[in-house]
């Protein structure tokens, strides 16, 4: 079963800061979707090094919302691009999608 | 204090931002999401500590360091912890913090800050009245002391620190006396021991293997001696 996303980092770090925390979802919800589109652009173009790039940038989201499991396989899958291997593709999407869907939800 | 945050993720600027707005005595001046951008900011603004991601496009931390003539402290800032090593290989990088950032461990870290400001070594002025050679200022609890070069009489190694003698004073700071040394002017300073810097123009006088500042007998080193004969206007 998929892990499922949460906000108690940034409850956390809001500190009781409800604009914060407004605030912070904004910048998810903003820079999610775009970080996205550029790592599924660049392994459409098959620039597996490229998307390496964005695996990196969108795994402290992952950390963010709490997905520990995910966080693994996400630095497993940014260093298999490294190396030109997209073994992870797959599962990866999953994770994305979950976030996804997650904020749409907040 | 004040510092400035760079980052090209937005998400990673906010967290950066909001824990330093936690803080007592942290204030944010600027925000980059360009490391070329802070760059330039960098070269004309007096900044404490830099929060700077490590992965930047086209720019890495390090590059980012290496370019500043007179870094600030810099606190990296990564989700990578295999950089840790190389980090502490620059004297500017106080700090490594994973991602994601925590308040516990922020706090940490601006303690090292904080500390680091305080044993920041011997510098010169970034003012015109530095630039023109006269004169040096030390870092001591914070505050910068200017000396006049002619105020100072001898330089003593004491461990990591070093005592700066004037007729008035000893200051003890946090530094080397080969670092102190690339600041003072040559016409008047001289290393006559591993552990002695002299201002040669306060000599009483010299007697063997010692020469006499006001009341301190300070040892030359044989292989010091001839250049100190050398300088020395004799008769």
């Amino acid at each position: 079963m998929q892990e499922k996303p949460n906000l108690d980092y940034i409850e956390a770090l809001a500190a009781g800061e409800e604009d914060f925390k407004k605030k912070f979802i904004n910048i998810l919800k903003e820079e999610f979707p775009e970080e996205k589109e550029e790592y599924m652009d660049n392994l459409n173009r098959d620039l597996p090094r490229e998307a390496s790039l964005n695996v990196h940038k969108l795994k402290h989201k992952l950390s963010i919302l709490g997905l520990s499991e995910s966080y693994v396989l996400a630095v497993d899958h940014e260093e298999a691009l490294r190396e030109g291997n997209r073994e992870y593709e797959g599962k990866f999407l999953k994770i994305l999608e979950n976030i996804e869907r997650f904020l749409k939800t907040i | 204090m004040n510092c400035i945050i760079v980052d090209d993720e937005a998400a990673a600027r906010a967290v950066v931002a909001q824990l330093c707005s936690q803080m007592d005595d942290l204030d944010v001046i600027e925000e980059f999401p360009s490391a070329i951008d802070a760059i330039k900011f960098l070269n004309q603004h007096q900044v404490d500590v830099v929060f700077l991601d490590i992965h930047m496009p086209g720019f890495t931390g390090f590059d980012f360091v290496q370019t500043l003539k007179n870094p600030p402290k810099v606190v990296l800032t990564t989700s990578d912890r295999n950089f840790a090593i190389e980090a502490y290989e620059y004297e500017a990088i106080v700090d490594y913090l994973v991602k994601p950032l925590t308040k516990e461990r922020f706090e940490k870290c601006l303690q090292k800050v904080k500390n680091a400001l305080v044993k920041q070594p011997v510098q010169t002025g970034d003012n015109g009245q530095a630039e023109t050679g006269q004169d040096l200022y030390i870092n001591i609890d914070r505050r910068l002391i200017k000396l006049k070069f002619d105020e100072i009489q001898l330089i003593e190694a004491r461990g990591d620190y070093i005592d700066v003698k004037t007729v008035k004073e000893t200051y003890r700071v946090h530094s080397t006396l080969k670092k102190i040394k690339e600041k003072l002017p040559e016409n008047i300073f001289l290393q006559i021991h591993r552990s002695f810097i002299i201002n040669f123009t306060k000599i009483i006088d010299i007697e063997d293997n010692s020469v006499l500042i006001e009341k301190n007998v300070i040892p030359i080193s044989r292989s010091n001696r001839p250049e100190l004969m050398r300088r020395l206007n004799l008769l």
